[in-house]
């Protein structure tokens, strides 16, 4: 039986870039706990030989044109819904380093 | 009330010059301020846009589309260009994201006429059941306020069946259309994965997300996918076979159809009044000439959990774009890029969203992709083989939508497992991106207290065969009237 401890839990806060609180910690051991309880029941079906599925129409290697859009939103559009500043037609973001 | 017509009704109207697109909206916008308190399925309101589109649509006058002149409610996922859109998720609320583009689906719609007036309630992200996740508040049922809308489309299903809108927008990953319209008393579809564009609809897991309409009758529903079927060059994932002529099909009889109904949707535990209104439909495909055919679905079990690992897999991927970066949450102070990724998403995600995120974290990391991820995916093409194997017997698959009425607000607060099994019934078409949909069958008893809740039927088709469904409903909206019945508001 899949169970997982809080500290596996901050762990994967930590991959998933999520800050918990102590309370969020407990709380999420105890229900992911549950839901992967639940979801192991996958285990005990016989899938020697089957393919999975990732696209389920069959469809494979959808191209377009590789050509630039003139008629959505220009880059300043999208620059404005940024919460952070802009300078020079970029967003300015907090250092990756600091 | 002009605003409780259907499209047909509507359209109709319009082109007779008995009401006007603007009097249409005026009538939606005043149902919406009149019964929506109550409700809380609108949380956006788009009312000035929206009559001066209609007096545009008035003046210009022909109603040559049976869309044009229409007013409908947009579920709070669509972007639409200058609305604000949010997933009624707090990390695009705070500046308020405000999309300076249109998804290909709205865009269809404004191209054939329709006026999109307000934007629904969904569970954040549309992960959920009940509308309960959303952060601005739970989704009334309007046939009893204590109980849920369901979901994740439960402002979209509510808002119709109050008639706050001629029809609405929904978004279905697993189950997030059909369910909520079973427990509304409305009509909803899920069309074929790959059918419908879903270009500018926020994603939740890419490989299932589909997007369709909730409407008050199956003809409705036929004449809105007419309107957005077919390929989008900027999804990928849509195909470029022909879309039939689905409202001309309507008029096949369904005389000789082959219904298949599988055992497995029919289980210990369920609503003794959920089987006997799905029975009772079953029986009157028969009265109309259908044949019924006994068939087995034998990974149904399956379903759910198989769910419940894909999902949360690609949530946490598509999750990944909401960082604060080019559009959400803004936070102050962060020390650096980790503490700011950190801080907007610890900030700005709700707990089932966090759920979700750090469950496909987990099953995704080194050392479990394949018991999980692989599993899944494995478990899923033998569910999709049982389908293809039913489908060279039967033509329809006959089922429940849920195995219970709406439950009340709050009954699995703190079970993330029993509000999950409430989509026992809606995974398997899901896994195998069938088409299917839900329309209204009957009511539950009044018992101590409990007002009659609707029950939904669902029909299911193969890929690509959504005229077959709709036709399925459609005959059985002409012998029965479960669809016409509206709640008291």
């Amino acid at each position: 039986m899949t169970s997982l401890t809080s500290a596996q839990v901050r762990h994967i806060a930590k991959l998933a870039r999520l800050t918990l609180t102590d309370a969020e910690v407990e709380k999420f051991a105890k229900e992911l706990t549950s839901i992967l309880q639940y979801v192991d029941m996958l285990g005990e079906v016989d899938t020697k030989d089957v393919m999975p599925t990732a696209q389920v129409t069959g469809q494979s290697n959808s191209f377009r044109e590789d050509a630039i859009r003139t008629d959505g939103a220009t880059p300043d559009d999208l620059l404005a819904c940024s919460p952070l500043p802009k300078a020079d037609h970029q967003i300015v973001t907090p250092s990756a380093h600091g | 009330m002009i605003s409780s017509l259907t499209i047909a009704q509507a359209h109709k109207k319009l082109r007779n010059k008995e009401i006007s697109s603007a009097e249409l909206v005026q009538a939606c916008i005043d149902r919406i301020e009149s019964v929506d308190k109550s409700l809380n399925a609108i949380i956006s309101r788009n009312f000035e846009k929206a009559l001066t589109e209609a007096k545009k649509v008035d003046s210009s006058g022909g109603f040559t589309n049976p869309l044009s002149g229409i007013p409908y409610l947009t579920k709070d996922v669509y972007c639409e260009e200058g609305v604000p859109t949010t997933g009624c998720s707090n990390i695009l609320r705070n500046p308020t994201y405000t999309p300076p583009f249109d998804s290909t689906t709205t865009k269809r719609l404004k191209k054939a006429g329709a006026i999109s007036i307000a934007k629904t309630n969904t569970d954040e992200f549309t992960m959920g059941a009940s509308t309960e996740t959303s952060c601005y508040g739970v989704t009334r049922n309007p046939w009893d306020t204590t109980r849920v809308a369901g979901g994740s489309s439960g402002g979209s299903a509510a808002g119709v069946a109050a008639a706050e809108g001629i029809f609405a927008l929904g978004t279905d990953t697993g189950g997030s259309i059909r369910q909520p319209a079973g427990f509304c008393n409305v009509s909803g579809m899920r069309p074929t994965y790959g059918r419908t564009s879903r270009y500018g609809v926020m994603s939740m897991a890419s490989s299932l997300d589909t997007i369709g309409p909730i409407a008050k009758t199956a003809e409705d529903m036929a004449i809105i996918l007419q309107a957005i079927a077919g390929k989008d060059p900027l999804d990928g994932t849509t195909s470029d076979l022909a879309v039939p002529d689905y409202v001309s099909e309507l008029k096949v009889s369904v005389k000789g159809l082959k219904i298949g109904i599988p055992h497995e949707y029919f289980i210990d535990g369920m609503s003794p009044d959920v089987e006997k209104a799905v029975r009772d439909a079953a029986k009157e495909y028969e009265k109309l000439g259908a044949i019924l055919v006994d068939i087995s679905l034998p990974h149904t079990k399956y379903a759910l959990a198989t769910y419940y690992v894909i999902c949360p897999c690609e949530v946490s991927s598509n999750m990944s774009r909401y960082d604060g970066i080019r559009y959400g949450h803004g936070v102050t102070g962060a020390e650096n890029l980790l503490d700011h990724y950190e801080k907007v998403r610890g900030e700005g995600f709700g707990p089932e969203v966090k759920r979700r995120i750090m469950v496909g974290t987990y099953a995704l990391s080194a050392g479990y992709y394949d018991a999980y991820y692989r599993q899944a995916q494995k478990v899923r093409t033998l569910i999709g083989q049982d389908f293809t194997e039913a489908f060279k017997k039967v033509d329809v698959v006959l089922a429940p939508v849920s195995p219970t009425p709406a439950f009340t607000v709050g009954a699995h607060a703190n079970d993330p497992v029993a509000m999950y099994l409430e989509d026992a019934f809606m995974d398997g078409a899901v896994m195998a991106g069938i088409p299917a949909l839900s329309i209204p069958c009957g009511f539950s008893n009044t018992k101590s207290g409990v007002p009659a809740l609707p029950i939904g039927l669902q029909l299911m088709g193969a890929q690509w065969q959504e005229g077959t469904i709709l036709r399925a409903a459609h005959a059985y909206q002409q012998a029965t009237d479960w669809h016409t019945k509206t709640p008291n508001l």
